[in-house]
C-alpha cells in the first residue's frame, strides 16, 4: 500500500516564504561555503603548486594575488573558508552538546556569524595589504 | 538500517566520523599554515620551501590532502542526495544525481593526484 501521507519537502520557490531562523541561515551558508571551497581547491593546489615549484613561479603568485582580480579571489576563498571554519567549530560543539538548546542555538548562530564577519573583515585587510 | 550504495562506506555513522575526524585534522592544519604565514614576516619562496621540505610538514599536507577529499565527498554527497531528488528534479533525478556524484568523485581524485605531484614531484 502507498502511503500518500509521507512528508515531504516544500518546493525551492515557497523557502522564502518562511522566516529563516538565524541557525537555518547560518547551516545554508555552511553549505554554501563548503561548496565554494570545493570548487576553490583548484586555485589552493594551483598556488601551491606555482609556490613551491620555483622562486620564479613564487614571485609570479604572489604578482598574481597583488592584482584587483588575485585580491578578490583570495579574499573570497579566504572569506569562505573562515565561515566555513568558525561554522564548523559550531558543528564540532553541538557534537558535545554545546549549544543544542534553542537558546543555545540562537547565541551560536549569532556568534559564527559575528566572529565570520570579524575574520572576513581582517582577511580583506590582510589581502589588501599583501 | 538503509544501505547507500552511492556512499563509499555505505554506512551514515562512519561517514559522520570521518566527517568529523577531518574536520579536526584540517581545523588544525589550518591554523598552522595561517600561523606561519603571519608570523614569517616577509615570506620569500626560500622561507616557504624550507617550511614545506620538512617531513612532518609533508606527511601533515598529505594528511590534509587525503582529509580534504575525504571531508568534501562526505559533504558533497550529502547536498546532492539533499538535493538532488524527484520531489526537485522529477523522473530523471536519479540519474543527474549519479552524473554529479561521479564527477565530484573525479574532481576529487584529480585533486589527491595533483596534490601528491605537488608534494613530491617538485
Amino acid at each position: 500500500m502507498k502511503n500518500d501521507h509521507r512528508p515531504i519537502n516544500v518546493n525551492p520557490s515557497d523557502l522564502f516564504a518562511f522566516a529563516w531562523p538565524l541557525a537555518a541561515l547560518a547551516s545554508i551558508t555552511h553549505r554554501v561555503a563548503g561548496v565554494v571551497l570545493f570548487v576553490g581547491i583548484a586555485f589552493g593546489l594551483y598556488a601551491l603548486d606555482l609556490s613551491l615549484g620555483s622562486a620564479e613561479g613564487f614571485n609570479s603568485l604572489m604578482m598574481m594575488m597583488g592584482s584587483p582580480f588575485g585580491m578578490l579571489v583570495s579574499w573570497g576563498l579566504l572569506s569562505a573558508l573562515a565561515y566555513h571554519f568558525v561554522a564548523g567549530l559550531k558543528h564540532l560543539l553541538l557534537d558535545l552538546e554545546i549549544g543544542d538548546t534553542l537558546e543555545g542555538s540562537k547565541f551560536a548562530a549569532r556568534t559564527t556569524f559575528l566572529v565570520s564577519v570579524i575574520l572576513i573583515f581582517l582577511a580583506g585587510l590582510w589581502v589588501i595589504q599583501g | 538500517m538503509v544501505t547507500q550504495v552511492t556512499s563509499f562506506s555505505r554506512n551514515g555513522l562512519s561517514d559522520f566520523i570521518v566527517q568529523r575526524v577531518t574536520a579536526y585534522i584540517l581545523a588544525v592544519y589550518t591554523v598552522i599554515v595561517l600561523a606561519f604565514v603571519l608570523t614569517a614576516g616577509g615570506l620569500t619562496y626560500d622561507i616557504w620551501r624550507a617550511f614545506f621540505d620538512q617531513t612532518w610538514m609533508q606527511v601533515f599536507t598529505l594528511l590534509a590532502l587525503i582529509s580534504t577529499c575525504a571531508h568534501a565527498w562526505v559533504g558533497m554527497w550529502t547536498i546532492g542526495t539533499d538535493y538532488i531528488r524527484e520531489h526537485y528534479f522529477g523522473d530523471n533525478a536519479n540519474a543527474i544525481r549519479l552524473v554529479y556524484q561521479v564527477g565530484c568523485v573525479l574532481t576529487l581524485a584529480c585533486y589527491m593526484i595533483w596534490g601528491v605531484q605537488i608534494l613530491w614531484g617538485n
